[in-house]
């Protein structure tokens, strides 16, 4: 066993891990934080994805170890003081998801996406999810929404 | 700004944002691998790394001492439970663990139960197998050649391969009209074993709770209902004490229609420890062991005038089963509903035979949003037309424009029975060209000609028969194919309706919720969806073959007018007026000629519940239910063109284009609607362009990961272009015909005429890949079932 130490969501977080732990099964069983979720054993899928230290990374393919000091954010943390990021919203406004299971890591790209390139062209935003695999939408809603995002740049309280 | 939620949503029919959604945005959607109890452990599967080979012995003794292993379980211990063998959907059985040999690469050997999945893992390799491999039968066209080697020698007295030979359609009248016919066209073709591929794998949580004797099934099952049934009858469990719950599910696409020996396995290995047991499987055993798709060998005939006048079709059908037979789907149809090849046009007489045989591989094959195998029909009957048009010279749209059904023959019986219940097909033909601009495209297409590009216009035109299905007709191991729904509003006129279906992204908790509203007036966000939960829903077969709207979309029709009509008594008692008296509009019935007067159905539900006096007979409260047994199936159908560009130096193809114009009858929620038809336009091109599943000589899956199998990304998929047209069914309550998997039905055949128009071949194999498409080009496409030679 291993002890890391990281942030999780802006919480600090300590655990004793068998350093062959993925993170996906970290966070996801550990943690659980379930919507992190996982689809393939090769890197491939990308419903894995969350971010590390910024950066959208495929978490079945880091080790826990690996982000011992480091930070880690999921979707859980997309929506902030009751408000659903732009993204959220943007995937709901334009039916961006069916089974929702692609969608937490799709989102979280389109986060890192909008972040650095806040007007993207559809190509863009195409480029930036095409290492995530989506069996549900044929994909064009999920760049319409993305879009919308765009177009409606900050977050609004959402009635639940 | 807009602000989510923040608009009134319609009363009934129209766009709607997802109901589902605030919890699929948050990450906060269940899925069965989400699924935590106390003390659960964790199962993993040992597979068999050989296509065919006689199990010698399993010796679990070092993964049973393993720390942290709680039971190992293989075909021995199951022998002893009655439970190595389980049945299979189509009158043949499926092994749950190997027991005497192992029949395809990544047949399940034994199970281990650790107290997690890493150990579970670990102590997978501890067991000793012995194998003594055997020769296996891999090209399904050589199944049956003499002295092939027997797959099922389980079965008693077995000494071929053969599964069955089924046929439809009138042989003597067929051969009569191709006898006499001016042209004949033939063609063989192989629609390739593909793999649905949802992105959750499958799995299962089992809990059988040893005080109450009720066992708990968290599964990955598009038909919770009759897996409790079938888990009854397997296990011999009293049905009562089975509850089958199906959570949020991350895709399906009739991959999670079966029951798969991990289910079982996971409810074997509670009852063994007492504990509860998750079993999830990873991407290689989804793609190696569960449910694949077609694997049809087709030679396909079509006769015609020299003036494209589409006589007759004859068609020859070798089908791969795989180890065992267990396709899902109605009992009466081993070839499913593929005998509605006739299609769109009308023909005057069609002859199919099928001929369905065992080979090594994972057994299947009614999955991936196929309807039944109207997938594999749409494609013969696509690919034939096209290749009369070469023959004939005649433009591929223009040939189906003379051919396609008329409206005015409507309710149409084709050559082989199906009753076709309404359309107006040359009108939606019609309006994709003109949204893809057809005769611009041509023009241009001739121009890039000249410069030696190759740029491909591919046309198909789909008639879907879904909604299954009568119950005289139709039914799985027994169980008809009626759906049951329950409807309750309770006093403050808010309301519940439980469904038999189950949602796996098609958004059931929005639509169903609209097609109440529409029927009854009550918003849609004040009706609470309830579905996937056998203790928790009336009875019926499930969510496949685009069957949710067509049977229980009615059902809950149905269910809906009841109440309605409920409430007009019960407002007749409140205004003391005779019920005839009272008219509807959506949501209130009223005095006729005084519209003042009348109640709302929130109002008629208080009173409903309140002390009220209603008529002798008429009882309290305002709930309603329905079983609903179709009495025919639905008919959507479409017309799609898709436009590619091929690389002459490589073969790669560019889907540039892609119009799908889609008749479903009424849109309940045009949004969702338009939603499954993008999805199953990827589908098309991944399976027209991508996805392969071949075999080589030794039987070893070359498709078993996402490095090898693939699938569609944002970078393959075109911007879609969507049109419709609106036919009512006409037997329909509501007239919807249901829409899940049209674009996956209609779309292969557009995007492989594309590509064949583009390169000037007559016909290659999907998926057309680079390699294929390059050797097509060179006189040399190959076989994509095997390894390419
Ligand atoms: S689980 Fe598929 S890429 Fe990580
Ligand atoms: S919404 Fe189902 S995989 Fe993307």
């Amino acid at each position: 066993m291993v002890q890391v130490h990281m942030t999780v969501n802006g919480e600090p977080v300590t655990a004793d891990v068998e350093p062959r732990l993925l993170l996906v099964h970290f966070v996801r069983q550990t943690l659980g934080l379930t919507g992190t979720h996982w689809g393939c054993d090769t890197s491939n899928c990308g419903t894995c994805v969350l971010w590390l230290d910024g950066v959208p990374v495929k978490s079945c393919t880091v080790l826990t170890v690996m982000a011992d000091g480091h930070a880690v954010r999921t979707v859980e943390d997309l929506e902030r003081g009751g408000r659903l990021d732009p993204v959220q919203q943007g995937f709901m406004e334009e039916h961006g998801l069916q089974c929702g299971f692609c969608t937490p890591g799709m989102m979280l790209t389109a986060r890192w996406l909008l972040d650095r390139n806040p007007d993207p062209t559809e190509a863009e935003i195409r480029e930036a999810i095409s290492g995530q695999i989506c069996r549900c939408t044929g994909y064009e809603n999920i760049v319409r929404a993305i879009r919308w995002a765009a177009a409606h740049p900050h977050a609004v309280e959402v009635p639940s | 700004m807009t602000v989510v939620g923040e608009r009134p949503n319609p009363v009934g029919f129209g766009r709607m944002l997802r109901k589902e959604d605030v919890r699929f945005v948050r990450g906060k959607g269940q899925y069965v691998d989400d699924i935590q109890l106390p003390g659960m452990l964790h199962g993993a599967i040992l597979r068999s790394p050989h296509a065919h080979a006689r199990l010698v012995s399993v010796d679990t003794s070092a993964a049973e001492a393993h720390p942290g292993v709680r039971a190992v379980i293989t075909g021995k211990t199951l022998e002893g439970l009655k439970l190595a063998w389980m049945p299979s959907l189509s009158h043949d059985v499926v092994a749950v663990l190997a027991t005497d040999k192992v029949r395809f690469q990544g047949q399940e050997v034994a199970f281990v139960v650790a107290d997690d999945h890493y150990t579970a893992r670990d102590a997978l390799e501890l067991i000793q197998v012995e194998y003594e491999p055997l020769p296996p039968v891999i090209d399904a066209r050589r199944a049956l050649d003499p002295g092939a080697p027997v797959i099922r020698d389980d079965i008693a007295g077995k000494q071929d391969n053969h599964i069955f030979d089924w046929e439809a359609g009138d042989r003597a009248r067929t051969d009569a009209v191709f006898a006499g016919a001016e042209v004949v066209v033939s063609q063989e073709m192989l629609y390739p074993r593909v793999h649905p591929a949802p992105m959750e794998t499958c799995g299962a949580v089992a809990h059988l709770d040893k005080v109450s004797g009720k066992l708990t099934i968290w599964s990955t099952t598009q038909a919770p209902h009759a897996h409790r049934t079938l888990y009854a009858l397997v296990a011999g469990l009293p049905e009562h004490k089975i509850r089958v719950v199906s959570p949020d599910i991350g895709g399906g696409f009739g991959n999670k229609v079966g029951i798969y020996p991990g289910y079982v396995l996971a409810i074997v290995g509670s009852i063994v420890t007492g504990r509860p047991v998750k079993w999830v499987e990873d991407r290689s055993e989804n793609l190696m062991s569960t449910s694949f798709a077609r694997d049809y060998h087709m030679r396909g005939e079509i006769a015609a005038t020299r003036e494209g006048k589409i006589l007759a079709l004859r068609v020859d059908v070798l089908a791969d089963h795989g180890a065992f037979n267990n396709t899902a789907q109605p009992s009466k149809f081993p070839a499913g509903f593929f005998h509605i090849f006739t299609g769109s046009y009308d023909l005057q007489a069609a002859h199919c035979q099928v001929r369905g045989v065992y080979t090594n591989k994972a057994p299947g094959g009614v999955a991936y949003a196929c309807s039944f195998r109207v997938t594999e029909a749409v494609y013969l009957i696509e690919r034939m037309v096209d290749c009369l048009a070469a023959e004939l010279h005649i433009d591929p749209a223009e040939l189906r424009l003379r051919n396609l059904l008329r409206p005015e023959q409507f309710p149409y019986t084709c050559a082989t029975g199906w009753e076709y219940d309404s359309g107006d097909y040359p009108r939606a033909l019609r309006l994709a060209m003109e949204i893809a601009g057809y005769a611009e495209l041509r023009r241009e297409q001739a121009e890039r000609r000249q410069r030696g590009e190759l740029m491909g216009i591919g046309v198909s035109f789909f008639t879907e028969t879904v909604g299954a299905g009568p119950k005289k007709h139709m039914d799985i191991l027994g169980l008809g194919m009626a759906d049951g729904c329950e409807l309750r509003v309770h006093p403050t006129g808010k309301a519940v309706v439980r469904l038999s279906v189950q949602t796996q992204g098609q958004g059931h908790e929005t639509t169903f919720a609209q097609i109440i509203s529409e029927v009854t007036g009550i918003p849609p966000e004040d009706v609470e969806v309830v579905h996937g939960d056998t203790d928790n829903t009336p009875f019926g077969l499930g969510t496949y073959g685009s069957r949710s709207t067509p049977v229980s979309g009615a059902a809950a029709a149905v269910a809906a007018q009841r109440v309605r009509d409920k409430a007009r008594i019960i407002t007749s008692a409140m205004l003391e007026c005779a019920p005839e008296d009272l008219e509807w509009e959506k949501g209130r019935w009223f005095v006729r000629g005084d519209p003042t007067r009348g109640k709302t159905i929130q109002e008629a539900a208080f009173a409903a519940h309140g002390s009220l006096e209603l008529p002798e007979g008429v009882e309290g409260h305002l709930d309603a239910s329905c079983v609903y047994d179709p009495p025919n199936l639905t008919y959507p159908f479409g017309a799609y063109i898709c436009v590619v560009d091929v690389d002459r130096g490589t073969g790669k193809v560019t889907v540039r284009r892609f119009i799908a114009v889609d008749d479903c009858g009424p849109r309940i929620n045009p949004m969702i609607v338009e939603g499954q038809v993008h999805g199953g336009l990827a589908d098309g091109v991944g399976m027209a362009l991508m996805e392969a599943m071949a075999f080589d000589e030794d039987g070893n899956h070359l498709g078993s990961s996402f490095m090898d199998y693939l699938l569609p990304t944002s970078m393959e998929c075109p911007s879609w272009e969507t049109g419709e047209t609106v036919t009512p069914s006409p037997h329909h309550p509501l007239g919807c015909k249901g829409v899940g998997e049209s674009a996956t039905v209609g779309s292969p055949p557009a995007v492989v005429n594309a590509v064949l128009d583009a390169i000037g071949v007559r016909h290659a194999d999907m998926p057309l890949t680079p390699a294929q498409v390059w050797r097509a080009m060179n006189g040399r496409p190959y076989r994509t079932d095997l390894a390419i030679p």
